[in-house]
């Protein structure tokens, strides 16, 4: 990893709501082309920050930086464009649609005909444009594996099938920063050992910067550059697996004292 | 539903596999019955008022001839059809609510026709007409940034009012109590008129608008709407502006409906102030839940529905009245009641039994016949 301007610098950002701190002064620059994952026990401020990058919320103090550029208080739908991608830890794709429509949602900001081109779909370039972005999408589709599910309703798929819907629509967005919230959440051990490997494919082919928050300890410690832990909406410890584990915080807050390192 | 391809039918580029209709059938299929409602007018053009007589042009074009109130029926479930899928692209596509669809409807055949009177053709008159109640529609859609659900709905229900009040105020554009006359639209050397004639104008409509929405919701800006109605937070994310697709939803259903009512007028070649009422909004609601919310064909047939249900049920009465049962529990005038008793009564079995609309069990009756006999 080559060292230039972090692709996401979080500077001092706390949020309140109301008399609740869900984060407090939390500063952390994640490196261009890392896996970063953020851990912490339940209701440590992890999501909230996560939302705070993706433009769910505003931070009450503090600044956000991608690459450089201040987007605090960019409007949500500017940052698919500006590059961050998001999944969310409840399924969150769009359930009447397809597989193939929920992903080339995805593209939305990457297309340019509006409704009157659309609806003139054979005259004005639409038609082109459908064809050139459904190719990449399908490369997506082939990543994934999931081109046997392509024409299926996204909403009667199975849980772990889902999760890599909303994976897929989320790498359609092209984007140079992706967030992942708990992909593995209810996964067995084989669909969680096929989305490590995506995960670390999609770092490693793709070129995506990955920020993602995790609990199972045996997948963020295999496959994360480095990890952040979260306690109470404030930073206790950030480093390499290995530092992390080792830290006294650590094991105080999150993995309990008793408990023998996973693997 | 994974689409059924018969065997056979392969895909060798995203093109073929992005058709409107996805197998070769279904498209020979609806360019057939376009023809064939193409057909539907010709003898009563043809042979003029002598069809009736012995058909002398023979059994096919006396066969297809449905009379004049046929084609009457044909032309409002044209009208109405597009009318009810400019509320399902509102309703039923983007999942927000208008009880307003109505005064939009009126909008646009008031609009028609005092855009006729000042010296606009009718066939120029009838887009203006949508564009203006696309206009008419965004204002009264700004709401729909903000609100949601029964909120939503109450603001509609306001420009239902609102828009209902101008109507009855605005001499100089509805013509007042009189209500406004105007003529049918023509062409150098054909003038439209007539049911017959009228009927090519809807069907040209009607093929226009519902390709252009199934062309919509196809594409970038259609998919943005249902993603729109299917999770705003991450909708959000996929770099889709919230407030601009829910206004647009709000514009595009307007046009519709605009477009609609001007068709409605030059059919009926007089617009009235009393027609645009409420119960005429929740008609349009029933149309779209009727035939199925989110579905382009699904608002023809929701359409096709509501003209069709009160001439059955009246068929019916007509042959109940001076019966048996009739004299058995002396119903006499009392039939006609029975008749909006059963339109209710049917749309409530209806909204029950089948909630997805008519769209879906026309798929699984398709379904049906394609894995017959083996459809386990």
């Amino acid at each position: 990893m080559a060292e230039e301007a972090p692709i996401l610098s979080i500077a001092g950002v706390s949020l309140r709501f109301g008399g609740v701190r869900a984060l407090t002064d939390v500063s952390v620059d994640v490196r261009r082309g890392e896996i970063f994952s953020v851990i912490g026990p339940n209701g440590a401020g992890k999501t909230s920050l996560i939302n705070c990058v993706s433009g769910r919320y505003r931070p009450t103090e503090g600044r956000i930086l991608l690459s450089g550029q201040d987007i605090t208080h960019m409007r949500t739908n500017r940052r698919a464009a500006a590059g961050i991608g998001r999944t969310f830890q409840n399924l969150a794709i769009f359930s009447h649609m397809t597989v193939l429509d929920n992903i080339m949602v995805g593209r939305h900001h990457l297309m340019r005909s509006g409704f009157l081109g659309g609806m003139a779909y054979w005259f004005g370039g639409a038609e082109q444009e459908e064809i050139a972005h459904r190719r990449e999408v399908e490369e997506i589709i082939d990543f994934l594996e999931i081109q046997h599910i392509r024409k299926a309703v996204a909403g009667q798929l199975s849980y772990g099938l889902r999760k890599r819907v909303e994976l897929a629509r989320a790498m359609a967005l092209k984007p140079q920063l992706i967030l992942l919230d708990e992909p593995m959440a209810g996964m067995n051990l084989e669909e969680k050992e096929d989305m490590a490997r995506y995960i670390l494919d999609l770092n490693e082919e793709w070129g995506m910067t990955v920020v993602m928050i995790e609990h199972d300890m045996g997948v963020v410690m295999d496959i994360s550059h480095r990890v952040m832990v979260l306690d109470f909406g404030q930073k206790i410890a950030e480093g390499t697996p290995e530092i992390v584990m080792a830290n006294e915080h650590v094991r105080r807050a999150y993995l309990g004292e008793a408990v023998e390192p996973t693997e | 539903m994974v689409a059924l391809t018969p065997a056979g039918d392969f895909r060798a580029s995203y093109r073929q596999d992005m058709t409107l209709f996805p197998t070769r059938n279904s498209r020979r299929g609806v360019w057939l019955g376009v023809l064939l409602l193409a057909l539907l007018p010709l003898p009563a053009l043809l042979l003029g008022d002598v069809v009736d007589e012995d058909g002398t042009l023979g059994g096919l074009l006396g066969a297809l001839d449905i009379g004049r109130y046929g084609m009457g029926l044909l032309i409002q479930i044209g009208f109405l059809g597009i009318a009810a899928l400019g509320l399902n692209i509102l309703v039923g596509f983007t999942g927000q609510i208008s009880i307003g669809h109505a005064a939009f409807f009126g909008v646009g055949a008031f609009a028609s026709a005092w855009l006729h009177e000042h010296g606009v053709p009718v066939f120029l008159a009838m887009p203006l007409a949508g564009l203006l109640t696309a206009a008419v529609g965004l204002v009264f859609g700004l709401p729909a940034t903000r609100l949601k659900g029964l909120y939503l709905a109450i603001a509609t229900l306001a420009a239902q009012f609102i828009i209902e009040d101008f109507f009855a105020r605005a001499q100089w554009f509805t013509g007042g109590v009189a209500g406004r006359m105007t003529e049918p639209p023509s062409l150098p050397g054909i003038r439209f008129d007539g049911e017959e004639a009228y009927f090519y104008v809807v069907l040209g409509a009607v093929v226009i608008m519902f390709a252009a929405a199934a062309n919509l919701m196809r594409t970038r800006d259609g998919r943005a709407l249902v993603a729109v109605r299917d999770h705003y937070l991450s909708a959000e994310m996929m770099g889709i502006n919230l407030a601009y697709y829910r206004t647009l939803s709000f514009g595009i259903a307007s046009f519709y409906a605009g477009v609609a009512g001007a068709l409605y007028a030059h059919h009926l070649q007089f617009v009235s102030v009393e027609a645009f009422n409420i119960l005429f909004s929740i008609q349009f609601l029933g149309m779209v839940i009727i035939g199925g919310l989110g579905s382009i064909s699904g608002s023809l047939m929701g359409a096709a529905f509501m003209v069709a249900l009160p001439e059955l049920v009246q068929a019916g009465a007509d042959a109940l009245a001076n019966g048996p049962l009739d004299h058995a529990l002396k119903l006499g005038a009392n039939i006609s009641f029975l008749r909006e008793m059963v339109i209710g009564a049917t749309i409530v079995l209806f909204l029950i039994f089948e909630p997805d609309g008519l769209a879906h069990r026309w798929r699984l009756i398709k379904a049906y016949w394609k894995l017959y006999p083996y459809s386990h």
